[in-house]
Formats: structure tokens, sequence, C-alpha cells
């Protein structure tokens, strides 16, 4: 599928996505309710078949909202598709899982969890990953500090 | 009294932690096993022993500091991790680099691929046993690490890209020690499949053991020999080429057992490839400059970039968000290993204790790349 096309696949099925093209891939921001959906189908339909996940994190943009962001890959057609998803709140904010449909995505959702403090529902295994369980506060925010670890910002 | 012989005994699943201090987990890799007798049923990685936050740091630091932290990943790969973010950074500047810089970038990258290859192929056989081949495998390491040394200035943490070029001009040395080394190294490869590839007892510890198939790896985003050995075509090289990837021959590695075995043969195959790669460069640098001038403080403009590479263990990624200021708005390491570990888990379960150790082995685990 070319980007016209896959601008066309996206915009039918979120009407108000934001798609634009980067400097590599095209790039299309969803609200976070209609992510899941669309990264489904964006999984399953022949035409895209984005079966290879690359890329998952997250992004803060204090005051107002966070961003997941996904880079897909077709081993398939090869063509390639970044999904933003954007959670509209920093307190506690909340995407669905997207485990299901890339296994990878486990490990990396549970590391955005850890770093970042986005709850993904319906994941199996929540917990964080590479900080200890009594850690306090999420270190990839933007307002984090952390006087004894010298990290000021 | 009650018959004990004809009732079946009663079992139960246990756990037991291995690591984070075990020898075969190569660093601070806790794995927490359930088991049913010798047979795994779960394999939970907990990772994050030496997580340093690099991310975040970069946060605070300069293009040109963010590339001496890509060295403290996966320090096997380190040469190849920093010409991740320097492409990205020139990418985002619109720096055409020299051809000069191209060409030493690739043999570069390729001896760290070798001796990153032969540091691998020495734990391996030590892993399953085989203590001679860790000497055999350092002593071949020994004469890359010299070459490093003499041109770099460093052995393992070389910091020798900078954004715009290298840090310095090639050593007089380089080219005939290069040279040396790949007369050395040709003869000796095929003493590797003497010494174990055919060995009986290794043979059997890794054929059939923690199979992967090509659809699981993909899903797990699993890369480099890892995922080749399943049949994944996934070589950035042959895929996105980048530096002087496009201009040279080389077969990209596939098998399609996706055993412990085939993981194995895909490194040695891979170390004949870049020994290739290396003949065709090697007298073939082009003069001219070294580097290209950048200034001082390095602003990206407003935007985004993704950049990959194959590092040893597979594709490394580098994510820069910029708002157009002299450090990244976020900035992500997509790193091999921590998608090949996720894997782990679904490779070992019905496996032995023993059989971890090699599938661990194949996977070819650096735990800061990991950790991060």
């Amino acid at each position: 599928m070319d980007n016209e096309a896959l601008r066309h696949f996206i915009s039918e099925r979120v009407p108000g996505a934001e798609i634009g093209q980067g400097p590599q891939f095209l790039t299309a921001t969803v609200p976070a309710v209609n992510a899941r959906a669309l990264l489904h189908d964006l999984r399953h339909d022949p035409n895209t078949q984005f079966d290879f996940l690359f890329c998952l994190t997250g992004v803060d943009y204090p005051p107002d909202h966070m961003m997941v962001v996904y880079h897909l890959r077709s081993t398939v057609w090869g063509h390639h598709l970044v999904v933003k998803s954007r959670i509209p709140t920093r307190e506690n904010p909340e995407t669905d899982t997207v485990c299901d449909l890339w296994r990878t995505a486990e490990f990396h959702e549970r590391e955005v969890y850890d770093l970042f403090g986005i709850t993904f529902r319906n994941h199996p295994d929540l917990r964080r990953l590479l900080l200890t369980d009594d850690w306090v506060g999420h270190p990839l925010r933007k307002d984090y500090s952390d006087p004894v670890n010298l990290i000021e910002y | 009294m009650e018959n004990l012989i004809d009732k079946a005994p009663e079992t139960q699943e246990y756990f037991i932690n291995m690591g984070p201090q075990h020898p075969s987990t190569h660093g601070v890799l806790r794995l927490v096993l359930t088991l049913d007798g010798e047979i795994i049923r779960k394999v939970e990685p907990h990772i994050g022993y030496i997580h340093r936050s690099i991310e975040k740091m970069c946060e605070r630091d300069s293009y040109q500091q963010i590339v001496h932290l890509t060295d403290r990943m996966d320090y096997l790969s380190c040469h190849i991790n920093n010409e991740a973010v320097c492409l990205a950074v020139e990418a985002a500047l619109q720096l055409e680099v020299p051809d000069r810089v191209k060409v030493i970038r690739t043999i570069i990258a390729e001896l760290q691929r070798l001796s990153s290859h032969q540091l691998w192929w020495g734990v391996m056989g030590m892993d399953l046993g085989a203590i001679t081949t860790f000497l055999y495998g350092f002593r071949d390491r020994e004469m890359i690490t010299d070459i490093f040394e003499e041109t770099c200035g460093a052995r393992l943490t070389m910091n020798y890209n900078v954004p715009g070029g290298l840090m310095f001009d090639i050593h007089p040395n380089f080219q005939r020690r290069t040279k040396a080394f790949l007369a050395h190294f040709r003869k000796k490869l095929p003493e590797y499949d003497d010494l174990l590839s055919n060995n009986i007892i290794f043979r059997q510890r890794t054929e059939g053991i923690g199979r992967l198939s090509k659809e699981d790896a993909i899903s797990f985003g699993v890369t480099g020999p890892t995922a080749r050995a399943s049949g994944f075509s996934c070589d950035v090289r042959k895929h996105f080429p980048y530096s002087a990837y496009p201009g040279v021959q080389f077969r990209e590695i596939l098998h399609t057992e996706g055993d412990c075995y085939a993981r194995y043969r895909c490194r040695i195959d891979e170390m004949w490839e870049s020994l290739a790669i290396i003949e065709q460069l090697i007298d073939n640098i082009p003069e001219g400059p070294y580097k290209v001038p950048t200034k001082a403080v390095i602003k990206l403009p407003k935007g985004e970039w993704y950049q990959r590479v194959e590092t040893a263990r597979g594709e490394f990624g580098v994510y820069i968000i910029s708002d157009g200021l002299r450090s990244p708005y976020r900035l992500k390491f997509r790193s091999p290993g921590f998608s090949n570990l996720s894997a782990l888990d679904h490779m070992a379960r019905g496996c032995k204790i023993a059989d971890l150790i090699a599938i661990m082995s194949t996977i070819d685990l650096v735990i800061p790349d990991i950790d991060r």
C-alpha cells in the first residue's frame, strides 16, 4: 500500500486523525480511544498487515497530554507507519494494550508503564520492569526530579 | 494400609531464582524459573539491575555527548551504536559525510561484529562445558582489539564516531594490520567448526532445542542472527543500507530451523560475510577529509528521526524527537537485546534447565543493552 492508500485507510476508520508525512515515515496521530481499533485493523487487514512492531514508546507533553508511539512495519508489503496515540490527560493516563496483536508489546508496555506511568488496560502482567517495585514516580516524565540521584530539571 | 505403590506420585510446581549472579547470564540478569521437576514451565526475566536511565540523561546532554552514552549500552557493538546516533544527527542536519568516513565506519563496524561474534563463540562453548573455545575466541579477538586500540585509542568503548565524521583519521598501520588479521582469521575460522560445530555433545545440546518460528520471531520483535535463524529476513544492512553497505557484496545469512544450532550456524556464517565485506573495502579507502565541520553546539531542527543499524545482536534504533534545542526532547533507544529477551520465555517452555543455558547463549544477550 502506498502512503496515499494508507492515509485513506486510516481516515476511513478514524475520521479525526491527523496524518502527516515525516522525514521518513507517514505519521498518524489519533485519540487514544480509537487507537486500539485502528491498530487491530492495521495488523490484521490483508492489505496492510503490519506484523512487525519494532518500536513502542511514550512521550510526555506537559501540561495536558501524553503520547504512546507505535512504529510499525509490514514484513509482507514492506511499508512503514507511525501511529501516535494521544492520551488527553497526565493524571492516571490509560490506554488499551496491544499485547495480543504483537507479543513484543508486553515488555515494551511494561517499560512505558514503569517510566511514564501510563496504564495499559487488559495487559496480562502490568508491573514495573526496570525499576524496583517500590520506586516512587515515573522518571521519564518531564516534571520528575530526583535530588538523590542528581536528576534535576 | 494404603497401597502407596499404585498411587501416582503427587507433584507440584516450584520456582527457583537463576541469577542475578549466575555465570551463564553474562551479567546481572535474574530469571525466575517455574519448574515441574526439571521441566521449565515459565521463565520470568527480572531486568533493570544496571538501569542507568540513559534516555533521561540524553534529554539533558548535547548530541556529541549522547554518542558517548551509547557505548555503554551494547559495549560489544559500541561503534555501531555510535554510528546510529551519528547517522540520525547527520540525517536531521542533512549533512553528507565524505566517502572516506563511510568506508572507515563500515570496516570498523564489521571488525566490531567479528569481535563480538568471536567473544560470543568463546563464551557459548564455555557455557556448554568447552573451556578451550574461550581461549581460541579471545586469542583472535585480541588482534581486533589491538587494531582498535591503535586507531581509536580504546579497546572496548571506542567513541570513534562523532556527528559529521570520525574523531580522528585512521592510524598509518590500520590497513596493514587489518589485512594481517584477515589472513590470520581466514585460516583460524575453520578451526571453530572443527572444535565445536561438529562435536557430537555440542550438536545434541543445540539441535532441536529452543525452537522459534518465523511468525513468533516477528511478533516478538526479534531481530539479528537470532531472527535470521528462524528465516525472518531482517538484516538492516540489506533492507535499509547505510554508510558503505550499498556498495559491497555480501549474503544475508538465513536459516529456517529456528533452533539453537541454527542460531549458532548463523553467526559463524556471518563471520565469513564480515570478512568478505572488509576485504572489499580495506584497499579502497577513498582519500579525503575524515570529518566535515559541525557547529560546536548542534541544534537539530524541529521534527522526528528514526535511524536503525544492524549491530551484532540485531536492529538497533534511535528515535529522536527534537524541539529545536541543543538536547533532544525525547530520545528512545530501540535495543535489540530487549526484544530478543522477551522471546526467551516462549523458547524455553518445556525445555530443561541445561537447555535454557544453550538458549540464552544463542540469543547472545548483553545486559547493559537491555537495561539501558
